[in-house]
């Protein structure tokens, strides 16, 4: 028998061992995430992806979905939350959008587009964060980091390598480099490895490669977070900021 | 899989880490270099360990390193300062000569012994008062090593006032174990379902309905771990249990074990509570040497042991997961769930984790029987509780009451007089005034993981509202955005109220704020930490009311005060260099 839950009145089917997310993607219905990609094992975190489930706000990326679960997605009270969250994240590290190289390819921003952010709303935290340089070609700056751990999983499950972690604790947590001595160009990390053009941020950069296409030609100046994570695009494609 | 018994506690992370931190006084570079290699593991996990804890540090500490409890009630900020100015080191600095360094810590169970204190992450100093501080002062100054320290400053006495239940009879090791061997587990474990034994760590779930699901799973192994991280402040009845009954928690373990068929058992004991080790090992070794214990246990063929393994300062890590992942020696970040640890817990295996309290009462359970604890207590809350009280009262320390007592009762016992507000089940349980004394404490009711401060109506309700603040945002994980964000912006605008600088805005973005950190939370430590202040507004609107300013708004900062380092700079203070 076939199985199927409701997000916002629409039927969608799923298969045994899909969450929300799975579903809700496949089905073309866009659900707002950050520290989600269907090519790694779900992580739960940014909670932007939090619905509603019977009444009961759940993360959509780690939740399975389950017969007969009516879902809200797309209202006004989640969807100010998730600015909300989005806001949290924007004034806890240090966001200077217009200079930033990932300008326009960035999904922290262009999720904000899709939320209707137009301030930061809340004081800025100013933490002061460690850049690391010291790799010939790839470049790591903490500042915009959101600690979505998506180039950990990427480095551990696809490069197999490892090559991230997170450190710290609370509003200290941060970004490390497992080498000896904490710094890129000490590990074995590689250009072509995808934890490196996975970062939703302009946290890890490609060196030497910047502005090559404009600004206004750039992903999200083209087309919004939501076209991109429901069409075809691929992964590699999607992330690539230096072709 | 091969799995080793008994575990062999030596090699955990957290333990090496530690007698690292004691022998070097912190954690370098190299020695995390060491470490990772010696124990096999990847050099940022053994960072991220390091950085995760509160007790291991990447910047030398003093010879002699205190930690001031900053809580409600065991922690005295006018204390700490007296033994800061009078060592002149300032807080969170380790003076530049290396001999001492001071900070603070979150609550460290001695509430009901007043300010505390503790030293070199393995000695507690309780009942400080001025001259205690002024003679520690002198024995810092004179680096008088550590033994020739006061032994009785040491001493850290039970302070159980009333008996119920648990604690009325001694407790004869083996008794529970001899009456378990007469019936086989699907027996015992049916005694514990009927008796009705909800869970006393704070969630209440079924802890009968939990060895059993844990027995059904399917797994290589199954364990049982014993939560003895109690780091809810105000809650000090795990210590209490531990100190003097510990065979009592030994034996209920034992019986989950037998139940679910684990062969081998942990006690993850919060670091704060070190100075309990030794005693610990040595009753559980008194226990292997008379059989009740380890292989074989009493002649049936039953085989099960228990390792002893010490936290470090994270008081996440009693949230049941975060507990399994430390346990397996990495940061303590809450996991997702389902799946939950009676299938997937340690090493992935089907694991029952257990509060100190619950399995204590096991033990009675089975040695008496489910008729003895069923008539106890109310219709959804079988048995008794024991209370940790502190605060503002005459008679602070445990009591142990059936389920059902009022809270003005316990008041009343206490020496409890003037009462502004009682904090029932820590900061992340509810805050309570006058109107609310009448409610029995049960599941059904008020329900506390044991955890009653009591404030007098001299207490300043929002300063004891910030304390809570302060200390959900030091103790996120940090894993997700709401929480991890969300608590750090609650304490500072706690800290803006109490500056006197919020307007009636203010108040809304707090509300905002509290309802997204607790909805959208990861665990239950985000889905409570704005408790408190939920609370306050609602049971202590004045308070709120008479410190908020009339206006429209106020600036985030103010000028003058920020332009005080150019001033200081510059040397310059004349009315031309303000504002
Ligand atoms: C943030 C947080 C801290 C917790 N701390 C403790 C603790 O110190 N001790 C404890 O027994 N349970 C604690 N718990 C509850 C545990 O997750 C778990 O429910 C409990 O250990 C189960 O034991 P029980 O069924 O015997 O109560 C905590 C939960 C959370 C969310
Ligand atoms: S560096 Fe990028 S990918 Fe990695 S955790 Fe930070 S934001 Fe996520
Ligand atoms: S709610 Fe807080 S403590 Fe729990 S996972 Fe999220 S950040 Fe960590
Ligand atoms: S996308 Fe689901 S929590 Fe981040």
């Amino acid at each position: 028998m076939s199985q199927s839950i409701s997000i916002d009145d629409i039927e969608v089917p799923f298969e045994s061992g899909q969450t929300i997310m799975d579903a809700a993607l496949a089905a073309g219905i866009y659900i707002p995430h950050l520290c989600h990609n269907p090519c790694l094992k779900p992580h739960g975190s940014c909670k932007l992806c939090s619905v509603e489930v019977n009444g009961r706000s759940v993360s959509s990326c780690t939740t399975k979905a389950e017969d007969g679960q009516e879902i809200i997605n797309n209202s006004e009270k989640l969807n100010k939350a998730r600015l909300t969250i989005t806001q949290m994240l924007f004034i806890e590290g240090n966001h200077l959008c217009p200079t930033c190289e990932k300008t326009g390819h960035c999904t922290l921003q262009a999720v904000a587009y899709h939320l209707g952010m137009l301030d930061g709303h809340f004081p800025q935290f100013y933490p002061k964060r460690e850049v690391d340089a010291s790799h010939p070609s790839i470049m790591l700056d903490r500042d915009r980091c959101i600690l979505c751990e998506l180039c950990v999983r990427a480095s551990r499950d696809m490069d197999g390598k490892n090559v991230f972690a997170i450190s710290g604790r609370g509003t200290d947590s941060h970004l490390s480099v497992n080498s000896p001595t904490g710094k890129l160009v000490d590990s074995n990390i590689d250009k072509d490895d995808l934890a490196v053009h996975i970062c939703p941020v302009g946290a890890i950069l490609i060196k030497e490669h910047g502005y090559e296409i404009p600004i206004g030609c750039r992903t999200f100046d083209l087309r919004s977070i939501a076209e991109i994570d429901l069409g075809d695009v691929k992964l590699s494609e999607k992330s690539q900021h230096n072709e | 899989m091969s799995i080793k018994y008994p575990y062999n506690p030596t090699n955990h992370l957290l333990h090496v880490l530690f007698e690292e931190q004691q022998r070097a006084h912190f954690i370098s570079n190299n020695a995390i270099q060491n470490i990772s290699k010696s124990l096999n593991l990847p050099h940022a996990q053994v960072e991220g360990v390091v950085e995760f804890y509160a007790f291991f540090h990447r910047e030398p500490r003093g010879q002699f390193d205190i930690l001031f409890s900053n809580c409600t009630s065991c922690g005295d900020a006018w204390l700490r300062q007296r033994l800061c100015d009078k060592l002149n080191v300032k807080l969170g600095e380790t003076r530049s000569d290396g001999l001492v360094s001071i900070d603070q810590t979150s609550c460290i169970g001695m509430c009901d012994h007043g300010a505390s204190l503790l030293l070199n992450n393995s000695l507690t100093i309780t009942s400080l008062t001025a001259k205690r501080i002024d003679q520690i002062v002198k024995l810092v100054e004179s680096s008088t090593a550590l033994q020739e320290w006061p032994k009785h400053w040491f001493d850290i006495s039970d302070n159980v006032h009333k008996r119920g239940l648990l604690l009325t009879e001694p407790f004869q090791p083996g008794s529970a174990l001899k009456v378990m061997i007469e019936h086989n587990p699907p027996e015992i474990l049916n005694e514990i379902i009927v008796s009705g034994l909800k869970g006393r760590g704070g969630a209440g779930f079924s802890t009968g309905l939990k060895w059993k699901l844990c027995r059904e799973a399917i797994g290589d192994a199954h364990y049982v771990i014993c939560n003895a991280d109690e780091g809810e402040p105000g809650t000090f009845k795990d210590r209490v249990l531990l100190n003097s009954y510990a065979d009592l928690v030994f034996e209920g373990m034992t019986i989950c074990a037998y139940v679910i068929g684990a062969k081998q058992g942990f006690l993850y004991l919060r670091g704060e509570y070190r100075y309990l080790l030794d005693t610990l090992n040595a009753t559980l070794q008194k226990r292997r040497e008379t059989g009740l214990l380890g292989g074989n246990i009493l002649g049936q063929g039953f085989d099960f042991d228990i390792s002893i393994i010490v936290g470090a300062g994270a008081y996440i890590c009693g949230e049941e997961s975060a507990l399994i992942e430390s346990l397996e020696e990495k940061r303590g970040i809450p996991r997702i769930r389902p799946p939950f640890p009676v299938t997937q817990g340690y090493k992935e295996q089907p694991t029952v984790v257990n509060n100190v309290e619950t399995l204590a009462t096991v033990a009675k359970i089975v040695l008496h029987g489910h008729h003895w604890f069923e008539s106890h207590g109310t219709n959804r809350s079988k048995g008794s509780k024991l209370l940790s009280v502190s605060g503002n009262c005459a008679r602070p320390g445990i009591y142990e009451y059936d389920f059902g007592v009022s809270l003005q009762e316990v008041l009343n016992d206490v020496g409890a007089e003037n009462v502004q507000a009682v904090q029932v089940g820590g900061p992340s349980g509810r805050l309570l005034g006058p109107d609310h004394f009448n409610h029995l404490i049960s599941f059904e009711g008020l329900s506390t993981g044991g955890s009653l401060m009591i404030f007098a109506k001299h207490r300043d309700i929002l300063a004891l509202i910030h304390n809570f603040s302060h200390f959900f945002a030091h103790e996120s994980c940090g894993f997700c955005t709401p929480c991890r964000v969300g608590t750090r912006l609650l304490e500072n605008s706690m800290s803006k109220l109490c500056n006197g600088h919020s307007t009636a805005y203010d108040i809304d973005e707090i509300k905002h704020i509290s309802a997204l950190v607790s909805q959208y939370s990861h665990c239950g430590l985000g889905v409570s930490a704005a408790h408190p202040i939920l609370d306050g507004l609602k049971y202590f609107q004045k308070s709120f009311e008479e410190k908020i300013l009339k206006k429209e708004m106020e600036p985030e900062f103010d000028l003058d005060s920020e332009l005080s380092e150019a001033r200081a700079i510059t040397d310059r203070d004349d009315p031309g260099a303000h504002l």
